[in-house]
C-alpha cells in the first residue's frame, strides 16, 4: 500500500496527577504519515507541543515491538485501538481516514489509577504476580533435557498462555473491570507443565484472593477480554482458572 | 468455606449453581404447561398432580431460595463490578468485542424478576390461597385452573406482556447456558461452541414453549 500524508483532529485526555480532574484536549495534526505506528503519532504530537513550550503528553511505552506491554491507550472506545492481535505500538495509522477525530483515553479500571495523563499504575498486576505467580525451585544443577517429559498439547497451550504480556487491555475493556484473563492466563501457563503443577491449586487460591482484594471486578463471561488481547488468549483459560480454583477449595 | 464464597469465583459459582437449578425448574414448568395443548381436562389434571404431588410440594420452598440466592448474589456481584469501574470512558465501541446481551444480564434479569412477581401474583397467588372454582375430571375434584389461564390471556395486554417476558427470558439464558458451565470450569475452546449451540436451542425451546400457550388462547381459544 502506498503511503500517504493525512490530517488529524486528536482528543487527548489531561490529567496533571492521580488526584486532579483532568479533561480533553482537542490538537490537530497535519502531515502524519501512514507508515506510521501510532506512538510515532503521538511522538509527533510531543514534539509540536514542546516546541509551542506546552506540557507534552505523558504515555506509557517501551520495546514498541508489542512484547514488552507496556503500552496500553484506549482509542476511539477500543483497547489498543481498532486491530486485532496487537498492542497499540503495532497500530498503524493507515487503520485511520483523512481527517479522522481519534479520541484517546487512559484505561479506565479503579485498581488502575492514572499517573499522569495516559499513563496507569498497573502495580496491581505485579501484586497479584508476587502472590503465586511463580514456581518456587531450589536452584542447582542444569537438569538433563528431556527428564521430565511433556505432552506437546500442553507444552503448546501454556506456551499460548505464556504469551499473555500483562498490558491490562482486558481489565481495560471488561466492562466490569475483571483480571480473570490474566490470571488465568499466569495460572495456565504454570499448571499445564509438571514444574507448575506442584504448586496449582495454592497458586490458583492466592492469585484470586489478591486479585479480589485490589478491587478487581466479578467476571461475567461477555468475552470482550479475549477479543481485546493483543496476543489471543482465550477464556478457555479462564475456565481453567475456574476449575483450579474449585478444585482447590473442595480439597480443604 | 466462608472465605470461598466471599471469594469472586464463589460468587460466581452460586450464581451458576442457582442458574442451573431454575433452568431445571423452567424444563419441568414448561412440560407441566404444556399440557394445556391438550384441552381443559388434560391441563387440569396436570394441575392437580403438580398440586399434590410431595416432591413437588418440597422442591417449592427450595427453589425460593433458589430464585433468591441468583437475584441477591446478581445484584451483589453487579454493584461491585460497578464499583471496580469508577471512572467509565467517555467514548466506548463495546459492541465490538461483546454481545449487548452478555453486557445486559442484570438488566435482562431484572426484567424477567419484574415478571415473575407479576406471574405470581396472576397465578400462584391464587392458585394457592384464592377462591378457585372446581371441576371434577373422571370422578376428582380439583381446581378449574385452565379457566384461570384462559381468563388471563383472553385479555390480549396481558398476553403480550407475558410473550415480552418469556423473549426477555430467552435472551437471558441465551448468555447464561455456557456461562454456568463456563464458571464452574466445564469448558475449554471446543466444549465452548458446543454449550452455545445448546444453550441457543434451549433458549428457543423456552421462549417458543411458553410462548404457545397465549398464542392458542388468544387465536384458538
Amino acid at each position: 500500500m502506498a503511503s500517504k500524508n493525512i490530517n488529524l483532529k486528536l482528543k487527548v485526555w489531561r490529567q496533571e496527577n492521580a488526584k486532579s480532574k483532568g479533561q480533553f484536549e482537542n490538537y490537530d495534526l497535519k502531515n502524519i504519515s501512514t507508515d506510521s505506528s501510532f506512538l510515532e503519532m503521538i511522538d509527533v504530537l510531543n514534539e509540536q507541543l514542546v516546541g509551542e513550550n506546552k506540557e507534552p503528553v505523558a504515555f506509557d511505552h517501551d520495546c514498541r515491538e508489542g512484547i514488552c506491554g507496556m503500552c496500553s491507550l484506549f482509542i476511539n472506545g477500543q483497547a489498543h485501538g481498532p486491530d486485532s492481535l496487537i498492542t497499540t505500538c503495532q497500530l498503524h495509522m493507515r487503520k485511520f481516514k483523512d481527517g479522522e477525530t481519534i479520541t484517546i483515553e487512559p484505561w479506565r479500571v479503579g485498581s488502575f489509577p492514572v499517573i499522569k495523563d495516559l499513563m496507569v499504575d498497573r502495580t496491581a498486576y505485579e501484586k497479584i504476580m508476587q502472590a503465586g505467580g511463580f514456581v518456587s525451585v531450589n536452584t542447582g544443577g542444569i537438569p538433563d533435557a528431556n527428564a521430565i517429559p511433556i505432552p506437546k498439547p500442553n507444552a503448546d497451550e501454556a506456551m499460548d498462555a505464556a504469551a499473555c504480556i500483562g498490558c491490562g487491555a482486558c481489565v481495560a475493556t471488561c466492562k466490569n473491570s475483571s483480571a480473570m484473563l490474566f490470571v488465568s492466563a499466569k495460572v495456565s501457563q504454570l499448571a499445564l507443565l509438571p514444574q507448575g503443577r506442584v504448586e496449582a491449586s495454592i497458586r490458583a487460591k492466592n492469585m484470586v484472593a489478591k486479585m479480589d482484594e485490589l478491587g478487581f471486578g466479578n467476571c461475567s463471561n461477555t468475552g470482550a477480554c479475549e477479543m481485546e488481547c493483543p496476543k489471543g488468549i482465550t477464556l478457555a483459560h479462564i475456565a481453567r482458572l475456574n476449575r483450579e480454583f474449585l478444585c482447590a477449595n473442595v480439597k480443604d | 468455606m466462608n472465605v470461598f464464597l466471599k471469594s469472586s469465583i464463589g460468587k460466581k459459582l452460586l450464581m451458576s449453581l442457582s442458574g442451573l437449578f431454575l433452568i431445571t425448574f423452567l424444563l419441568v414448568h414448561l412440560v407441566a404447561n404444556l399440557f394445556l395443548l391438550g384441552g381443559d381436562d388434560a391441563y387440569n389434571v396436570a394441575t392437580h398432580f403438580m398440586d399434590t404431588n410431595p416432591v413437588i410440594q418440597i422442591m417449592q420452598p427450595i427453589l425460593a431460595v433458589g430464585f433468591l440466592v441468583h437475584i441477591i448474589y446478581g445484584i451483589i456481584i453487579e454493584l461491585q463490578n460497578r464499583k471496580a469501574t469508577p471512572v467509565k470512558y467517555k467514548l466506548v465501541n463495546q459492541k465490538e468485542s461483546s454481545k449487548w446481551v452478555s453486557r445486559n444480564m442484570i438488566w435482562l434479569g431484572l426484567f424477567v424478576f419484574a415478571f415473575l412477581v407479576l406471574h405470581i401474583a396472576n397465578f400462584f397467588v391464587k392458585m394457592k390461597f384464592g377462591e378457585m372454582a372446581e371441576v371434577n375430571v373422571d370422578g376428582v375434584t380439583m381446581h378449574d385452573s385452565y379457566a384461570l389461564v384462559a381468563e388471563l390471556f383472553e385479555c390480549k395486554i396481558f398476553s403480550i406482556v407475558y410473550i415480552i417476558g418469556f423473549i426477555a427470558l430467552g435472551l437471558h439464558l441465551h448468555h447464561a447456558f455456557w456461562s454456568a458451565f463456563q464458571t464452574i470450569g466445564l469448558s475449554n475452546d471446543v466444549w465452548r461452541v458446543r454449550l452455545s449451540v445448546l444453550g441457543d436451542i434451549f433458549a428457543v425451546v423456552i421462549t417458543a414453549g411458553f410462548t404457545i400457550i397465549p398464542l392458542k388462547i388468544m387465536f384458538f381459544g
